[in-house]
């Protein structure tokens, strides 16, 4: 196993973006602020993205407020050599400003009041995933920062974050809705013929079911919508190409758990089979034995005499708490040995568990020294 | 504290939430073993498409039908679903109307994935749809097939809208089939029938995601039942140690003379090793001290379920069952 470096990946010039992915909570927001927080201690001028920080977390970085714009880090006693800049993603401002680029005045507002349109934007499941490609795109364009270090949502997969964009162009593209709408009007079209009147028997099923209303609305939404696709879907291409171009570099972070573990080897292979570039594995949340020259099985035994005796109460409640710590401590190693195994090109360092929350600018400072390895 | 209640004793639909990854799908399996204990008969679904159970008990992918996947102590049995709302859609379009092969063409193309995204609400309908016909379904002798049914429903995040069918309703189309099946599953759901466990950890996160969830639930009317609150470390230090030693006190040489009492000899190197997990200990004992504390606000009957260190398998689902057995769990 090779160990992951940050610190010379974060001095390199060239490392333009970074974007820290992972399966649900196993600290893909924190590795993010913890990063950029170095990075600019280090002297970069740096921007993170962050998606759905904790409350304290986000009010450590004096993010109070989710205005959809990159605000300068200004903390007492945070005096970096470089620059810290802090956002947090609205994803559903950042869908109304698109739509507001790209469809003139009057349209943008028919769609923006269109009832489908509010379902999409706010609760679809790919649309939090697309926004933030979105808005990586737009901070690139911007050329203000010299790191862009990106958080990504939470989600079950971290596959998402590089499929979701498409299941929303798929949506967006309007196919279904047409036929939906409008099916005497399309049924000229080869699709249709196939299925014949299965579709018409569908469609009249589906409108009983979801209501003439919302198909209508549906297919007015498409209508306004179908204009400013073509860029929609281009724009989003591009964020993609970006995403393999090599000033930009993933960030795979892990719990030293079956599933998380699971997860981060499909994102692995996904990355190589795109040609996307890794920087490696961070294993978050570890647990390392402190005192490693003591066996579990002497340690348990020990305090088993103790317990008969009765006399050293304390001395026997550490020797067994240090039992169960290297127990979790072995079973992640094993874990993350299988990973390596499987994936011996991938770097990796581990990132133990702090004993309390990380929530402010000490406790990342304190993460950034481990993700460095210090 | 209270741990299981008479009440919850009589639902028969138990809904299992909590936030992302804090051991829905374990503790609802656990759950069903238990509920299954001596002798009853328990049906254990999911519903988002993730084969999540044939996962933890070590099988193939579940089809869309209903089989036997375990044995409880006492004679019990626990069988298992794997809801699609895919295939419930075209199960519930094909008994009002005929649509031939022509369904399976309209899956291939996506067609349904498409209908349920226009209409995000249908799709919870269909789901819950298909739950209301498994927990009220009765065989030859009139007794209910199932004694309880086990749902994993989704993460907190959604439970609610996953289950206020009504809301869901508003949505759609205020008459034909749909609307008559849903009044149903509506009863069900607000009914003493039904009770939504929510699975927490002592961290606070998700101790803040459990209370809100609480909350959200008795705005909509639906009834909480039990805390379930899992992967509890073992307190080992006596408790009159732990505020101390959280604060970095520990009496190094108390420890250093119980240890060599134990013929123990250790450099210091060890020591200080020994007492830096010690006070890591005391800290993680008192921030889940203070998640319980917290967690008690919401007044529900709650039960805990320890971490396993060496991970979840099917032997340790019955482990975790006889834990929620001697909670009273019936
Ligand atoms: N090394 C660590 N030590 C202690 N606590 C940590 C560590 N890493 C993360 N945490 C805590 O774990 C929780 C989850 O972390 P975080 O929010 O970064 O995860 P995430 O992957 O962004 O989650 P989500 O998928 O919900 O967005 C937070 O409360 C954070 O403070
Ligand atoms: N009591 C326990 N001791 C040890 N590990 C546990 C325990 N309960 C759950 N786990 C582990 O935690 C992980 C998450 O559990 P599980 O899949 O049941 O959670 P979930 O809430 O269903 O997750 P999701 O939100 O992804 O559906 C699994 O790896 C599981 O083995
Ligand atoms: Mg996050
Ligand atoms: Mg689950």
């Amino acid at each position: 196993m090779t160990k992951l470096d940050f610190d010379p990946l974060l001095d390199d010039l060239e490392t333009r973006v970074l974007v820290c992915c992972g399966s649900g909570g196993v600290g893909k927001t924190t590795t993010a602020a913890a990063l950029a927080l170095r990075a600019a201690e280090r002297g970069r001028r740096v921007v993170v993205l962050t998606i759905d920080p904790a409350r304290r977390l986000a009010q450590s970085l004096g993010l109070r407020e989710l205005d959809n714009h990159p605000r300068e880090v200004v903390v007492e006693g945070f005096e970096p050599k470089g620059e810290l800049f802090a956002m947090m993603l609205d994803m559903r401002r950042t869908f109304d400003d698109m739509v507001l680029t790209h469809a003139g005045r009057d349209r943008a507002d028919q769609i923006l009041s269109n009832p489908f349109y509010q379902t999409i934007s706010s609760s679809f499941s790919g649309t939090q995933e697309y926004m933030a490609m979105e808005k990586l795109g737009q901070l690139v364009a911007q050329d203000e920062w010299d790191l862009i270090i990106v958080d990504t949502p939470p989600s079950r997969s971290a596959l998402d974050f590089l499929d979701a964009p498409q299941r929303l162009s798929t949506v967006l593209d309007g196919r279904f809705i047409r036929m939906l709408s409008a099916p005497a009007r399309a049924s000229g079209r080869g699709l249709l013929k196939i299925v014949g009147t299965g579709f018409s028997l569908f469609t009249r099923a589906v409108s009983t079911i979801v209501g003439g209303q919302l198909l209508q609305d549906a297919s007015t939404f498409v209508q306004a919508f179908d204009s400013m696709f073509g860029g929609f879907r281009e724009r989003a291409q591009r964020t993609y190409e970006l995403l393999r171009s090599p000033g930009t570099g993933f960030v795979v972070v892990a719990a030293a758990e079956p599933d998380a573990l699971r997860e981060a080897s499909y994102f692995v292979e996904r990355l190589s089979d795109e040609g996307m570039p890794l920087c490696g594995l961070v294993a978050n949340r570890t647990h390392p034995v402190l005192a490693g020259d003591l066996p579990a099985a002497k340690a348990l035994a020990a305090a088993d005499d103790l317990d008969r005796s009765g006399e050293a109460p304390l001395a026997a409640a550490v020797l067994r708490l240090h039992a169960d710590r290297v127990a979790v401590a072995d079973r992640e190693k094993r874990l993350l040995a299988r990973f390596t195994r499987a994936h011996p090109g991938v770097s990796l360092v581990g990132v133990p568990a702090l004993p309390a929350d990380v929530h402010d600018l000490d406790g990342l400072r304190e993460i950034g020294r481990r993700l460095a390895g210090e | 504290m209270t741990s299981w209640t008479e009440e919850l004793t009589r639902a028969r639909l138990h809904v299992v939430s909590g936030k992302g990854g804090t051991g829905k799908t374990t503790i609802a399996a656990a759950l069903a073993l238990a509920l299954a204990t001596g002798g009853r008969r328990v049906l254990l679904i999911e519903v988002e498409g993730r084969q999540g159970i044939a996962q933890l008990f070590d099988r193939a992918p579940l089809p869309y039908a209903e089989e036997r996947i375990a044995a409880a102590p006492g004679g019990g049995e626990v069988h298992a679903l794997a809801i699609d709302a895919e295939a419930a859609l075209l199960e519930y379009l094909a008994m009002f109307y005929n649509l031939g092969f022509a369904g399976r063409t309209l899956r291939k193309m996506g067609a349904i994935e498409f209908a349920t995204t226009l209409a995000p609400g249908l799709r919870d309908v269909l789901l819950t749809g298909k739950v209301k016909e498994c927990v009220n379904r009765t065989g030859s002798d009139g007794r209910h097939l199932y004694d309880a049914v086990v749902l994993d429903a989704p993460p907190t995040g959604r439970v609610v809208k996953f289950l206020d069918v009504t809301k869901a309703m508003a949505d759609l189309a205020k008459v034909g089939p749909i609307k008559g099946q849903s009044d149903g599953v509506v009863r069900l759901l607000h009914s003493g029938d039904t009770a939504v466990h929510l699975v927490a950890l002592l961290e606070e996160m998700p101790v803040r995601e459990t209370l809100d969830a609480v909350a959200e639930l008795d705005g909509a009317d639906l009834r909480p039942g039990a805390v379930l609150v899992n992967r509890v470390h073992p307190a080992r230090l006596p408790a009159h140690s732990v505020p101390v030693a959280a604060e970095g006190r520990v009496e190094e040489s108390r420890v250093r003379a119980g240890l060599t009492a134990a013929g123990l000899d250790l450099d210091e190197f060890t020591l200080e090793g020994l007492v830096d997990e010690t006070v890591e200990h005391a800290i993680r004992v008192q921030s889940q001290q203070e998640a319980m504390e917290l967690l008690s606000h919401s007044d529900l009957p709650t039960v805990e379920v320890p971490e396993l260190t060496d991970g979840v398998d099917v032997a340790a689902l019955y482990e975790l069952a006889e834990v929620l057995v001697a909670a009273g769990v019936r």
